[in-house]
């Protein structure tokens, strides 16, 4: 049926996908990405940091048929595996950043390209940001240069309840759905504070112009998602014909069923415990507050709700809300004994968060807080796995997990580290000694070297 | 009582004057001097009334010098941004704070970044104690001028000396935002900056046609002359390849002192900034093609501008150039990372600055007679792990508090955190 419709032009287009095979079986909108086969491949003699919280010192890596096959010291190649002799070099989880807005607010950063935010309304529960998804971003191959393997795409923070959010693996593509996460739980963008009420109250003098408005908009929204899924649920026992059919409603009923993961762009300390509340009276989990700038305000709370803080190793002062920004927060959220994780929420921050997290790590330090490298690893690895819901399959170097790894210069946190090979499922998707002859993003071709032959 | 005193008398011991000048001795120093006697690994640097004295291989104390001992690690010059808004806003989202653009005002020209500038700002103390000690501070073009109005040179380490150089540039914006406030294209942004100059060439004289209204206010053509008469720069944000070439075109036909900033093609036209002199400010990171001015934005264009005799400085291109200018360091040493020599990288973000803006002669070295801006690191100065020790300014030594230390050590108390835990 699919492959039919590829023949017509207009279905060609929006599908962006013809000449690809798609099963006849297949759900809408779910992932097409499948690694393609690769050797085995053993990375020798460097300094581990598996994102457990260990370290090896002189250690191997076995990655095999797409996966971590074996982690530890002297491990025999097995016969065909390519070897990397990585001596001196150190070899982490592939990063993962829980907040990008790449291909949403891609380069150019021009109208035709900003699908970010469906500021239309202050709450579109209704919009996914994987449709706005554009693959031919350059951000994507500068960021896995920078070794991120995964990234969180999010609706940007314009809205009080902003859409769903879609986990990427990194690998170029023509469509979205060949990057799409398989399995991966959708995620809700939530915003919290300034920006909803002076995008509608202050910019429009629209709902919601105070921060009570807000919280007024987000219980409205789950009051109303609370009928809806009680509809639902009935129908599903056959005892009600089922609510008519609701986008938004769709998303809100799976947020209280469980299968959506609130992740809530949120600043000041007060807002995030407001938020828990409001979370607990409509009995939905929030699994990460974002930004998160006076997270290191209540660390405990944070952990007592089992809900991570995403944050920035500097940005601050923006905003009010911005303003008690502080370089230690993610080591205190930390010290506290939370989920602490460093995000980019920028394209050219992505490629660096190894050394926003080198940054973070040090200010804790001169805090008197411990911090060995292999916990800060956590930061960019397993606590961002922790927060989007993917824990058992990315974040750590176990055997199991996806073969996402990276193999570093130097160590990681150093301003002068680079990805030199980075892994994604097993696959070699960026070797820094055989960079590619033209860039992936079909945007950047014929930019350069044009004419250069002419007088 | 007790704690609005205490904070009043660190700000105190800021002020050259309010404490009695001390001769320092900073000892076992790696001391990247940025002048002619390059890295000097075992350095006694000796700072007498707030400048330098000496600075040297093994240098003796003089009696009596505080002896601050570097335990062998780097000091630089004090760190010296290039393109900031420091003193000029608190928060970007709170407009009261803001007094960086005035897009309702009639002038342009002659808005001065000295006026409104607050040395009280929190942005400075966070700023110094990561050993940022001097920075340009400029206004940012709003409304319907190109002009944005003139910059100042300030230091960060004085509540009352703190205006180093006033008028110390001219800022203009052209490629596509210039276009934009031109009214639409860069055919407009050359013509509008033409004009403009004409005006200034006739000030006095009578006008061609009395009733066609100036866009130039009194003030405005005042403050243009300096500019015009080549004697104090012009810096223009300018990306695009062929737009850095037109600004390097009407700076030789009026005789211009050109500084380009953002630069994201500059690599593409270096040998013809090196050849006509003009420093580029330039933001190492932006290596994406976010703008269509910046299609060719690459890692290693610092590298390359300075490969070919390009004079560099290095500064944030982005939101956060004034709130984080404290990540310059960071900046260059990305730009070292993509291949840019590390001398060159410490100098584009302390000597170079302060070349592009006329203040050699007294800063931006370590060098004998210069005023004593010092950062003592412990470690390398450009990585991200490392801090500054001791930082000074003038000779005066940078208490290490600012806001953002007094959040911090309030809520590790608070919640029981590291050092406080056994408490």
């Amino acid at each position: 049926m699919r492959r039919h419709f590829c023949g017509a032009a207009l279905a060609a287009l929006l599908l962006g996908a013809c000449g690809q095979e798609q099963d006849q079986g297949r759900q809408p909108y779910s992932s097409t990405y499948t690694p393609p086969a690769a050797e085995a491949v053993l990375i020798q003699h460097a300094t581990v940091l598996t994102g457990t919280g260990s370290r090896i010192d002189d250690g191997d890596v076995l990655v095999q048929n797409r996966k971590i096959a074996q982690v530890g010291k002297g491990i025999a190649p097995p016969a065909g595996a390519a070897v990397v002799d990585a001596q001196n070099r150190w070899v982490t989880p592939g990063i993962i950043d829980p907040h990008s807005h790449l291909g949403v607010y891609p380069s150019p950063e021009v109208w035709a390209t900003q699908d970010g935010n469906e500021a239309t309304s202050p709450t579109t529960p209704n919009v996914w940001s994987e449709h706005s998804v554009w693959p031919q971003d350059p951000g994507f191959e500068q960021a896995r240069e920078g070794g991120v393997t995964s990234m969180l795409i999010l609706p940007g923070s314009a809205n009080l309840i902003g859409g769903r959010g879609t986990l990427l693996k990194n690998v170029p593509a023509t469509t979205y759905q060949e990057m799409k996460f398989p399995g991966a739980p959708q995620v809700l963008k939530m915003a919290c504070g300034e920006n909803p009420k002076r995008v509608y109250g202050k910019d429009r003098q629209q709902f919601p112009s105070t921060w009570m408005g807000d919280v007024a908009g987000y219980r409205a929204a789950f009051a109303k998602a609370a009928e809806y899924k009680a509809k639902r649920d009935a129908a599903k026992k056959g005892k009600d014909k089922g609510p008519d059919r609701d986008l938004g409603m769709d998303t809100l009923a799976d947020v209280l069923d469980g299968k959506i993961l609130v992740e809530m762009h949120c600043y000041r300390a007060d807002q995030m415990a407001t938020m828990l509340d409001v979370a607990q009276e409509f009995k939905f989990r929030i699994a990460a507050f974002h930004h998160a700038v006076e997270a290191y305000k209540i660390g405990p709370l944070l952990k007592a709700h089992d809900t991570c803080a995403v944050m920035w190793a500097d940005w601050w002062g923006f905003k009010l809300e911005a303003y008690d920004g502080i370089r230690e927060n993610i080591a205190m959220v930390d010290a506290a004994g939370a989920c602490a994780t460093v995000h980019s929420d920028d394209p050219i921050g992505v490629q660096r968060l190894n050394q926003e997290a080198g940054k973070a790590m040090a200010a804790g330090w001169r805090a008197g807080l411990d911090i060995p490298r292999e916990r800060a690893i956590r930061w960019i690895t397993a606590n961002p796995a922790k927060a989007l819901g993917v824990a058992d399959r990315v974040g750590t170097l176990e055997p199991g997990k996806d073969g996402d790894v990276v193999v570093w210069s130097t160590d990681p946190f150093s301003v002068y580290a680079q990805a030199d090979l980075v892994y994604i499922d097993g696959v070699l998707r960026f070797d820094r000694a055989h960079p590619p002859p033209l860039p992936d993003s079909d945007f950047k071709l014929g930019i350069l070297g044009q004419g250069e032959e002419m007088p | 009582m007790k704690n609005i005193l205490l904070p009043l008398l660190g700000m105190a011991a800021l002020l050259p004057g309010a404490a009695l000048a001390e001769t320092i001795a900073i000892t076992n120093a790696e001391i990247h001097t940025l002048g002619r006697a390059g890295v000097i690994t075992h350095g006694t640097l000796v700072i007498r009334d707030h400048r330098i004295e000496a600075v040297g291989e093994n240098l003796a104390p003089p009696p009596g010098a505080r002896i601050i001992d570097a335990a062998g690690k780097p000091v630089t010059p004090g760190l010296f941004d290039a393109y900031t808004s420091l003193g000029l806003k608190e928060i970007d989202g709170v407009s009261e704070s803001v007094d960086t653009g005035a897009r309702k005002s009639r002038l342009s020209a002659a808005l001065d970044a000295a006026d409104a500038f607050n040395p009280r700002s929190t942005l400075i103390p966070v700023s110094r104690v990561e050993g940022l000690t001097r920075a340009a501070t400029a206004p940012q073009a709003e409304g319907d001028s190109l002009f944005a109005g003139q910059g100042a040179v300030v230091s960060l380490g004085s509540l009352s000396n703190w205006l180093v150089k006033p008028k110390a540039a001219m800022y203009a914006d052209l490629g596509e935002s210039g276009a934009k406030i031109a009214g639409g294209s860069r055919s407009a942004t050359w013509a509008t900056l033409r004009e403009y100059l004409e005006e200034v060439r006739r000030a006095g004289t009578p006008r061609l046609n009395p009733d066609h209204p100036s866009a130039l206010g009194l003030l405005d053509v005042e403050a243009l002359k300096p500019v015009l008469a080549g004697e104090e720069p012009l810096v223009v944000y300018v990306n695009r390849a062929s737009d850095i070439l037109s600004a390097l075109k009407f700076a030789e036909d009026n005789n211009l002192r050109l500084v380009v900033r953002g630069g994201a093609e500059a690599w593409l036209v270096a040998p013809q900034l090196a050849a006509q002199r003009v420093p580029v400010i330039l933001d190492p990171r932006l290596d994406l093609p976010q703008r269509f001015e910046s299609l060719a934005a690459r890692a290693d264009a610092a590298a390359l501008l300075n490969k070919a005799g390009v004079m560099l400085a290095i500064s944030l291109d982005d939101d956060f150039d004034t709130h984080n200018a404290r990540n310059l360091r960071q900046l260059a040493g990305n730009a070292v990372t993509h291949g840019l020599d590390r001398e060159a990288a410490l100098a584009a973000i302390t000597l170079n600055p302060a070349r592009i803006y006329g203040v050699d002669s007294t800063l931006g070295s370590l060098e004998p007679g210069k005023i004593a801006d010092v950062v003592v690191w412990d470690g390398d100065p450009l990585e991200t792990t490392s801090f500054p020790r001791t930082v000074l300014i003038e000779g005066n030594e940078v208490p290490p508090r600012s806001r953002q230390t007094e959040l911090r050590d309030r809520y590790m108390e608070k919640l029981k955190l590291g050092p406080y835990a056994k408490k």
